[in-house]
């Protein structure tokens, strides 16, 4: 309970500070949508293909954006050592982590609502009603982007070139999590259910599970270092 | 260190070096003249006798930064990160060397250098994610920060493999019938007692090869630490 309400303040304090701001969101949300354009631009997507490659089109805009956030995550952290600050007080250092994993997913998950009804749009997509199960698909993909990234946006935090170290180390690890989103959500695209898309589920799941527990016991050691 | 464990150690080495040696050439000679040419495949087959020994020991450098990693962010003592540092160099080299061989093999086998078979991808992961560690150690300057998320990071890609093996699996059965690229199919049900030798053999060099170029790049380890010692209290 005690690290749920250090989880709770941790998170209030990062979206004050966001709201305050406003750098991150909109830089994420515009990104993403520039995404599409480009997208249009590079593959010339014809109406009747677009379902096909709805899928892995919105997850690659997902995770460009996502990395985008990831390199600004510790941000306010770095500024007048506040980090030495948090590190100095009573908290959690377990709190610390889910609370940056959260606030992750709060800045990620606004800018795939958006996204998605305008993929929707842009390309003239029927299936309106496949996006609810489409966004659950993407949202357990999301937790396990913000595991690693995370975690790992802190190993990076005092490297050189962290913004270009970052995607190069977190992308390799992400695989089993990009194939299994985005397979996930071409076979809920293309039956309209859940039933034959469980085996990937269940991997998101996993993977969703195991890294969120590792990052919890390990993020500790990174932080302190 | 002391003098006569200087000595003991280099003359280890050495050892170690000769027998990686005698063992490569008796390997050669058994892969290249004493097993027959393979059925189907013909000389090329001959490339196996290297191929799989190299990704055996690149799996068993994952697994050694692995226990590297682990006993580092346990104990915190300067051994345990320059065997994990040290693995994930060899590392690159024998998944490199690995998926070379595998190309130079697959171009007359199937026709293609490369095809996104379950088995390759999963190889390329482990090398890029080898890439991404020494990458990582290297962008890091503070020496103690940069071992414990090298270590970090050790502990965390050990732990994808089984979720990198099991979507790329999936990616691949699910996905598309096997054609005639099927590396997961070599005609190895029946296998000469002599091609059997020449892989046994040269699966032992490489392993003796292996524990040779890991004893060097730790050597190189200790001496850097030596150096940085002797350069902060300035005695021998």
């Amino acid at each position: 309970m005690e690290l749920l309400r250090q989880t709770a303040w941790l998170l209030w304090k990062d979206l004050l500070l966001e709201l305050r701001r406003r750098e991150s969101l909109l830089a994420m949300f515009f990104f993403g949508v520039l995404l599409l354009f480009v997208f249009n631009f590079a593959f010339e997507i014809p109406r009747e293909k677009a379902a096909e490659m709805a899928a892995g089109l919105l997850w690659l805009a997902f995770i460009f954006t996502g990395t985008l956030g990831l390199a600004q995550l510790y941000q306010a952290e770095r500024e007048n050592h506040c980090l030495e600050a948090l590190l100095l007080s009573p908290v959690d250092r377990g709190a610390l982590y889910l609370a940056k994993v959260s606030f992750n997913l709060l800045l990620m998950l606004p800018v795939e609502m958006v996204v998605f009804p305008l993929f929707w749009m842009l390309f003239n997509l029927e299936a309106w009603n496949l996006l609810l199960p489409l966004f659950l698909v993407a949202f357990l993909g999301t937790i396990g982007f913000c595991a690693v990234g995370t975690l790992f946006s802190a190993v990076t935090l005092r490297a050189r070139a962290r913004e270009l170290l970052l995607p190069l180390v977190i992308f390799p690890l992400m695989i089993p999590l990009i194939l299994a989103t985005i397979r996930a959500m071409e076979i809920v695209l293309r039956t309209g259910g859940f039933e034959e898309a469980s085996s990937w589920l269940r991997l998101l799941i996993g993977f969703d599970v195991i890294f969120l527990t590792a990052g919890f016991l390990i993020f500790e050691w990174v932080i302190e270092a | 260190m002391a003098w006569a464990e200087k000595q003991k150690g280099r003359r280890g080495r050495m050892i170690l070096g000769g027998l990686a040696l005698v063992f490569i050439l008796a390997g050669l000679y058994f892969a290249l003249i004493q097993a027959p040419p393979d059925a189907y495949q013909g000389e090329v087959q001959r490339i196996m006798y290297l191929h799989i020994p190299s990704i055996l020991t690149a799996y068993l450098s994952f697994f050694i930064v692995f226990v590297g990693s682990s006993l580092f962010l346990w104990k915190r003592e300067k051994r345990d990160d320059i065997l994990a540092y040290a693995g994930a160099e060899i590392g690159v080299l024998f998944t490199g060397l690995t998926i070379v061989e595998g190309s130079i093999w697959g171009k007359p086998t199937w026709g293609v250098w490369w095809t996104w078979d379950a088995r390759l991808t999963l190889t390329a992961i482990l090398l890029l994610i080898f890439v991404g560690y020494l990458m990582l150690r290297s962008l890091i300057e503070d020496e103690d920060r940069s071992a414990v998320c090298g270590a970090v990071l050790g502990i965390i890609g050990f732990l994808d493999i089984p979720l990198i093996h099991m979507s790329v699996y999936w990616w691949r059965t699910l996905h598309q019938a096997p054609s005639i690229l099927r590396p997961d199919k070599l005609p190895w049900e029946n296998v000469h007692p002599s091609m059997l030798i020449a892989l046994s053999i040269n699966f032992l060099a490489f392993l003796l090869l292996y524990f040779y170029f890991l004893s060097l790049r730790i050597h190189v380890g200790e001496m850097q630490e030596e150096v940085k010692r002797i350069k902060l209290y300035g005695v021998v």
